[in-house]
This record gives C-alpha cells, structure tokens and sequence, in this order.
C-alpha cells in the first residue's frame, strides 16, 4: 500500500490515475456503458459512438492530425506490435526492417520475432547519449526497406531523437517511418502536419491515464494489415469492442497535461541532476544533460549494484527503478545501458528517476539525502570501491 | 512495505555482521563479477593449531540475497574449524534466513563458494592440501562449474559454452563457443583466468572464442 509517507518516481512505468479522469470514465461504467454500434442502431450505442468519437478527435488533435488518422489498442506494446507487424503484412517491397538498438521492448522484440520469420533486421547503433547517427540511417535503408521504427524517446535514458530529421530521410527514400512517443506523447509536442512520421505509438498509463489503453497514429495513405481480426471496430484495423471508459479516460489526461506542469518536471529533474552529480562522488549521467525527457532522471552510481540501492529507497519510502539485472524479470542488465556504450557495473549500478504530477520538489531533496548515505552504506562494503585513506 | 525477502534477510541486509576486508589474511577469496551482477569477497583468519576460524569478514556487491548471505556465512563459519566450515551449504545460509527465493540461489550461492574458496586458498598457502593430483581436464571442468555465463546465470558448463578443454605441460587451453566479440567475452575470460590459474600445476591458461 502507497501511505503518505510513501513517494512514488517510477512515473514511466505507472502514473497515479488523476481523479479527474476517473470522473469523466465513470458515467460509461454505469450509465453509458453499451459499446459503440453503427449509427442506425439503438440509441445508447450511438451515444456510446459519439463519445469515443469525442475522445479520438481530442487525442487525434493533439499529434495535430484526424479523427480518422487514430485508432485505439489496449495500449503501447499492442500500438507498436501493429505498427511492425501491420506494415510487414502489406509490405510489398521487401522484408528490412530498421530500429535502433535501445528500443522498448515491444519494438525490440517484435523486429526479434519477425527475424525468425525471416525478415532482416538493421539494429542502428547509438552514441554515447543514445542518439541514432543520422547518416548511417540514411545508408543503410535499401530498397528492401518496408519500415523504419525509431522511438521518440528512450524509456530509461529519456533521449530524445531528431524525429524531425528521422522523417525528412525517410520521405525522401520513400519508406514509412514509425515512432514510439510513449513517454513524450502529452510532454513533448510532435505534429504530423510538420513532422514527416506515418505511425506514432501513444498511451495513457504514463500521463495519469487509465491503464490498457493506448493509441496509434496512422498517416492517411499508409497501407496497414489487418493484425487482430474479428469484428469491424476501428477503421476494420483493430477487431474487437472498444475499451469505450478507457478511450474517455485517456483523452481527458491528455487534456489536463499543461506546458506548466511539464516545466514544474523539468525543473526536479534539473535539480535532481545538479544535486546527486555535484553531491555524490562516482556517479555517471545516462542519456544527454538537456535533449532529454522533461521528466527523466537516470544516473549510475558506480562500484555498487542497483537492487540494492532499489532496497535500500524502498524501506525509507521512496519507488524508483533500476537497468540491474536482480530487478528485473529477465535477469539480464540494462540493453540501453550496454547500448550506449556503459560496462556491467554501469548498467547494474544505473537508476531511474521518473516524476509525475504529484511529486514536489521537497521529495526530490529528501531522495537525494537517503541516496548519499545509501552509496556511503554499500561503497563501505563494496569489494570495487577503492579504499577510502 | 512488501518484499520478496524475509525479515530475517532484510535485518542483515540493513545491517550487515562481519563487513569488510582482513588485512594479510590466512586466506581469502573472491568470487562473482560485476557481469553476472554480483560478486563476494571472503577473508578468514585461521587458528593455526585448532584449525579454528578466529576471525571472518566478507564484502559484497551485490542484490540483497548476496549482502544477507555474505552476512550470515560469517556468523555460521565463525568459531567452526575449516573442515566444519567447508560444509557449510546454501540451504544451511538459506535456512538460518528464514529462506531464500529461488530466482536469487545464483546470487546467494556466490557466499557459500567465496568461503568455501577462502578455505581452499589457506589451505593451498599453508602446504594442507593433502594429495597434491596434478590437473586433468576433469579439475578444470570442475573449476569452470564456478565460472557464471552471465546470459543464463548458470554456469559455463551447464549452460554448455565450453566447447573443449586441454590439460598439456602445464597449459590448460579452454575454448568457449561466444564469438570473440560477445559483449561478456572479456569478462567471462577474466574469471576463467582467476580460477584456473591458481592450480598448482598450472603455468598459462589460454583462453578461445570460437563461434
């Protein structure tokens, strides 16, 4: 149980639902709850029609495209399984794929899938911050190429990649271009009718939505194989009733995100920064200092192993995340870490620090005040620390 | 708050017994490596008569199963002789924690082998080790039974990355089927070193990537 005294920063994995959102999901739990049904069907589905209809123009606007450019899934991992698998199905080029080495896991292990069936796959290298070379993308798309898939930012490092420039090269070689702008959709502005991106990934679990419901952008003209079949629900793309409350719910979060809450973010982030770099010896930042996500912290500490700095947060309170192995489910390091070119210890040693609308700035000093004595407590006992006199 | 771990194991997490290194210790001992995630240092001071260990400290990076175990080995070997000591096992740590999860054995188990070493270590240094059998291809497998494929968190020989060993004039050969490349290559090759060149018999280990 989360008590007052608990302090969540795992806000790229989860947000706490804003109560707001709740009010507006309640009425199509209770009252509005038939699924949408054509037009020239019984009332309440048509009621229920209109207001997904609502949401979608709501989310659609907000990449700056068309209620008919947007449909809904059951959130980011299912957007970007449609987005690869649904374009390799109408892919009449060839079977290349490209996508960069630190994806997400849903993009990452879709293109590993799609390998076994026998597409190839161009894993592009990053920089030491994480970010694509522009260049090596440019040389490696082929006229076998039916996809680029380069995310918008990177889930654990915040990297925030020239989409822009990603689209221009793309347009150019005519090959469509898929991003995933989990953790930037409502944080970091990206507009279709500017950016040249065919398919963008969006969901509401991290921007104080509900959970299992997410959304993806498809550009007019972009030709998308049918992935889940059944019913004719979403454009005959997505089979299966619509997730009608979550759809509500999603769109009022994407409403009640504003530019001054996102600033209110950057600024822990700026000041979580500054503190641990120029208060704790043996640190390394992950990903670049500004071109980052507004709400993403993530730092190694070096000489000591992360489920135990995890541990350590977890009995004084704090939820934060970590690229170590014993953390996770795989029990294998941070592939970002690695990615960007970090050793074991840096990926082992690496924490994330993802703030949402209810953190305040008096949490981020009393993290940061425990995180000094806990790398003091387990550098004492470190075989890799180097001795102290 | 909730946790996989018992009270138990979490008490010696918070407050590690026996912590820190000895210095000119009787024997010591590391094992693990930032690789696998985990890694326990192990030093003992030995009665020389009784053969009693006097004294034991340990370091660790590591999870909180590695710290709680790395704890607890020192409580239990402390005051026993070598022999008694050496028979320490995983369960014996596991069960004085009030249990272990299972998905941490590969991080608690590093304890138990790192005092198990240590052990080994003074005996080799004070002329104890009784029938000196010079090594074969069966010792280094044996020995390569410790070394962790990172991948897995098993060891190189369950995990079958050892493609062939050779044992000739003191030059034991080893060749492990990674492409030379592998992102744990490097860090699987050090800690083959570490355990084969000990061997008494032993003048140059050469390690092979061949995939």
């Amino acid at each position: 149980m989360l008590n007052e005294n608990q302090v969540y920063m795992d806000n790229s994995a989860a947000t706490r639902l804003d109560e707001k959102v709740l009010d507006a999901m309640r009425p199509y739990f209770f009252e509005q709850y038939a699924v949408a049904t054509s037009e020239f069907a019984y009332s309440q589905g048509i009621e229920a029609g209109e207001a997904l209809e609502g949401a979608r123009t709501v989310l659609s606007g907000k990449l700056g495209g068309t209620p008919e450019e947007f449909i809904f899934t059951s959130g980011s991992t299912e957007s970007s399984n449609i987005a690869l698998k649904g374009m390799a199905m109408t892919a009449k080029k060839g079977k290349h794929l490209i996508i960069s080495k630190i994806e997400d896991f849903p993009v990452l292990n879709s293109a590993k899938a799609m390998e076994k069936l026998g597409y190839s796959v161009t894993y592009l290298d990053v920089d030491g911050d994480g970010f694509i070379d522009l260049k090596t993308l440019e040389k490696v798309i082929t006229d076998e190429t039916f996809l680029v898939s380069i995310q918008h930012a990177n889930q654990e490092i915040g990297t925030i990649q020239d989409i822009g420039a990603i689209g221009k090269i793309c347009k150019e070689k005519g090959v469509p271009f898929h991003t995933d702008a989990t953790h930037t959709f409502g944080r970091v502005p990206i507009d279709v009718k500017k950016v040249p991106v065919d398919l963008i990934t969006v969901s509401a679990h991290t921007i104080h939505g509900p959970k299992g419901i997410g959304g993806l952008y498809i550009r007019k003209g972009t030709k998308l194989g049918k992935w889940m079949d059944g019913g004719f629900q979403e454009f005959d793309l997505r089979a299966g009733f619509e997730n009608i409350p979550g759809a509500i719910g999603f769109a009022r979060a994407i409403e009640l995100i504003t530019e001054e809450e996102t600033e209110k973010l950057r600024q822990m982030r700026d000041h979580i920064i500054d503190r641990i770099l120029s208060e704790i010896p043996d640190v390394t930042l992950n990903g670049h200092r500004e071109k980052r996500l507004p709400q993403n912290a993530n730092i190694s500490f070096h000489y000591i192993e992360g489920e135990s700095i995890t541990l350590h947060l977890d009995m004084h309170g704090y939820a934060v995340n970590t690229g170590s192995a014993c953390f996770s489910r795989s029990l294998e390091g941070s592939h970002v870490i690695f990615g960007i070119g970090g050793d074991h210890e840096r990926a082992h040693g690496s924490i994330r620090f993802t703030f949402g609308r209810y953190n305040t700035m008096d949490e981020v000093d009393g993290i940061v005040d425990r995180l000094g004595e806990i790398a003091d407590e387990l550098r004492s006992i470190s075989p890799l620390a180097p001795d102290k006199d | 708050m909730k946790s996989p771990y018992t009270e138990t194991v979490l008490e010696h997490f918070r407050h590690p017994h026996n912590v820190g290194k000895i210095e000119n210790a009787d024997g010591k001992a590391q094992e693990g490596s930032p690789a696998c995630g985990d890694m326990v240092a192990v030093y003992i001071n030995v009665d020389e008569k009784t053969k009693v260990i006097e004294d034991v400290k340990f370091e660790s990076y590591g999870c909180a199963s590695n710290i709680a175990t790395g704890s607890i080995i020192t409580d239990l070997a402390k005051g026993k002789t070598i022999d008694e000591a050496k028979k320490i096992s995983w369960k014996d740590a596991s069960d004085a924690l009030g249990g272990l999860p299972k998905i941490k054995a590969h991080c608690s188990v590093l304890a138990i082998e790192g005092l198990r070493s240590a052990i080994e270590n003074y005996e080799e240094r004070h002329g104890l080790v009784k029938d000196r059998k010079p090594t074969n291809i069966e010792t280094v497998r044996t020995r390569l039974k410790k070394v962790m494929n990172p991948m897995a968190g098993l060891d190189l020989v369950r995990t079958e990355l050892v493609e062939g060993i050779s044992v000739k004039n003191g030059t034991v050969k080893v060749s492990i089927s990674l492409p030379p490349d592998h992102q744990f290559a490097p860090a699987i090759k050090e800690e083959i070193m570490e355990k084969i060149e000990p061997l008494w018999d032993v003048n140059e280990v050469i390690v092979e990537f061949t995939d």
